[in-house]
């Protein structure tokens, strides 16, 4: 057991660390560097609950595609190095937002936990059965069962939201000669060379 | 505590004895594409230093170990070191699950498949990294363009797996591979193992999809600016990477260390050495590709992974699911 909670702290200090890391680091490529470690050993401390398909599903999501896509933006944007640390700057519009949000976020995590605390059946779910089937096959059992409403919606948002971007950033470009695979397959000699007689001081017009 | 400490001593036995072949075999999978290249081109390839040349990779590491390691001044320092170092030790973690028979895996773990997931998308990290601290063109631009393309390429390989696993029912590796005593998923699935054959190749940076490296355009990609030793743990962890990417395929298709037949000759040779061949012929083809054929264009890739291989991956599993739910085979599961 003793082992066990060594583990715990350790994984959860890092966790603590690196997301104070995350909004203290100057540069932005260290927070997402930061961000990362952050995934990676809250991944860690879901799997020493047991709950490893959760962990190994956070890794494959955050760390393995959204951290990426973070990375990938922040590395083309070249944001520069901030050089006062930001709640010193003068006119900062980042402070009520940020209050704004971290309070919500308090509230929330006060009415769940409070919820839990006050009756331990309120907050648990009447299908869930504890055994020793793994959680995987648990989760299974209720996703696409009771919840296939909720899971499918929440699909159905995503799908919406990538849709929203694609149209925002789409654009019609004119004059650009696209490939067609199938047009240059199906090109045979006979179709492919076109013999002209060209009449003198004339010339011929090629290419469109 | 000391019962621990022997704990310990004995798990850090079992990872020595599982890494040291492991980095041994990377050396020689070197030595083995440099000549099966070689042979396809009809040269003799690297038959120098040792028998047949085999030391040829070990001479190349002590190249390199000696020579100097050059950091550029424009460089983060913390990333570039960290780069080589994160591709290495995440080619190596992965092998932990990798079963070499029933018994002889070092954690079989319940969601093996998932792991072995998560690891190798991971890899991406190292060669971000390493062209992001460069802080040079073209290391970022073979940055940018692996990247892209290692995500894309996921995306295929994940709904493969998906496909593997809906006849499973099982995320346990050596329940996949005890699934397919009867009949290798090779041959029910066997468009699906084309395609991930292909995704590997894409995902490893192999050629034909080598673009992240294209020498004509980019130098040599995110490697550019390291020397040494540093070069060297690229090297190995994309080796170790494509090792770790033919392990998969033998157990998600092709029965992992089950025999061909469970007939007499047959059964008696060791499953780890089944497993080994397994891993050996699906190099080869690796090797041989390398060999035949030439590389792709960059949005031509794009457009094999985003185009072809995800709808038609996306529509044999489909088909796969209708098939098993029709006939009544879907897996029981063990619960």
């Amino acid at each position: 057991m003793i082992v066990h909670s060594i583990f715990f702290y350790f994984f959860s200090i890092i966790a603590i660390f690196s997301s104070l890391m995350v909004i203290t680091s100057r540069s932005t490529i260290n927070s997402v560097f930061f961000l990362i470690l952050d995934f990676i050993s809250v991944g860690c401390l879901f799997i020493m609950v047991g709950a490893e398909f959760l962990g190994m599903i956070l890794l494959i999501v955050y760390v393995g595609a959204v951290a990426v896509l973070f990375l990938f933006v922040v590395m083309m944007l070249n944001v520069a190095e901030q050089k006062q640390s930001w709640f010193i700057g003068k006119k900062s519009t980042h402070i009520p937002t940020g209050l704004i949000v971290s309070v919500l976020i308090l509230l929330e995590l006060l009415v769940v936990v409070g919820g839990w605390k006050y009756k331990e059946n309120v907050m648990s779910s009447s299908t869930l059965f504890l055994s020793n089937i793994s959680n995987t096959h648990q989760l299974g059992l209720v996703m696409y069962t009771d919840y296939i409403l909720y899971f499918q919606l929440a699909g159905i948002v995503l799908l919406l939201a990538m849709i929203g971007a694609i149209l925002l950033t789409f654009r019609e470009r004119v004059g650009v000669k696209k490939q067609s695979y199938l047009n240059q397959i199906s090109r045979t000699p006979l179709t492919a060379v076109e013999l002209k007689d060209i009449k003198s001081n004339e010339g011929v017009k090629i290419d469109d | 505590m000391i019962e621990y400490l022997q704990i310990l001593g004995q798990e850090v036995y079992k990872i020595l004895f599982l890494l040291v072949p492991i980095l041994v075999s990377v050396a020689m999978i070197v030595w083995l594409d440099r000549r099966v290249w070689g042979l396809v081109q009809k040269r003799r390839g690297p038959n120098v230093v040792g028998p047949f040349g085999l030391f040829q990779t070990l001479a190349d590491a002590l190249k390199y170990i000696f020579k100097e390691i050059i950091i550029p001044a424009s460089a983060n320092k913390v990333v570039f070191i960290l780069a080589p170092i994160i591709t290495m030790t995440l080619a190596l973690v992965a092998w932990a699950v990798i079963p070499m028979s029933e018994d002889l895996v070092l954690s079989n773990i319940n969601v093996g498949v998932l792991y072995l997931f998560a690891v190798s998308s991971l890899g991406v990290y190292g060669i971000i990294m390493g062209g992001w601290a460069s802080n040079s063109k073209y290391p970022f631009l073979g940055a940018i363009r692996s990247a892209a393309q290692m995500v894309s390429y996921e995306v295929s390989i994940g709904i493969i797996i998906i496909n593997v696993l809906l006849c499973v029912g099982s995320l346990n590796l050596n329940d996949i591979i005890i699934a397919q005593k009867d009949m290798w998923y090779v041959i029910p699935l066997f468009p699906m193992f084309v395609i991930f054959f292909i995704s590997a190749l894409a995902e490893t940076n192999r050629p034909p999809f080598d673009l992240p490296e294209a020498e004509a355009e980019l130098v040599a990609g995110y490697q550019t600016e390291y020397s040494g030793m540093m070069y060297a743990m690229f090297w190995l962890g994309e080796y170790a990477n494509i090792l770790l990417m033919c392990a998969m395929g033998s157990i998600l298709f092709l029965g992992g260390w089950l025999p061909i037949m469970d007939v007499y000759p047959l059964n008696v040779i060791p499953a780890p050495i089944w497993m080994i061949l397994k891993i050996l012929f699906l190099f080869l083809l690796f090797a041989l590709i390398k060999a035949i054929v030439p590389r792709y264009r960059y949005d031509q890739l794009m457009r094999l992974g985003w185009k072809i291989f995800l709808p038609f991956s996306l529509i044999y599993l489909v088909l796969t699911a209708s098939f098993l739910f029709y006939f009544d085979k879907l897996p029981k599961g063990n619960f």
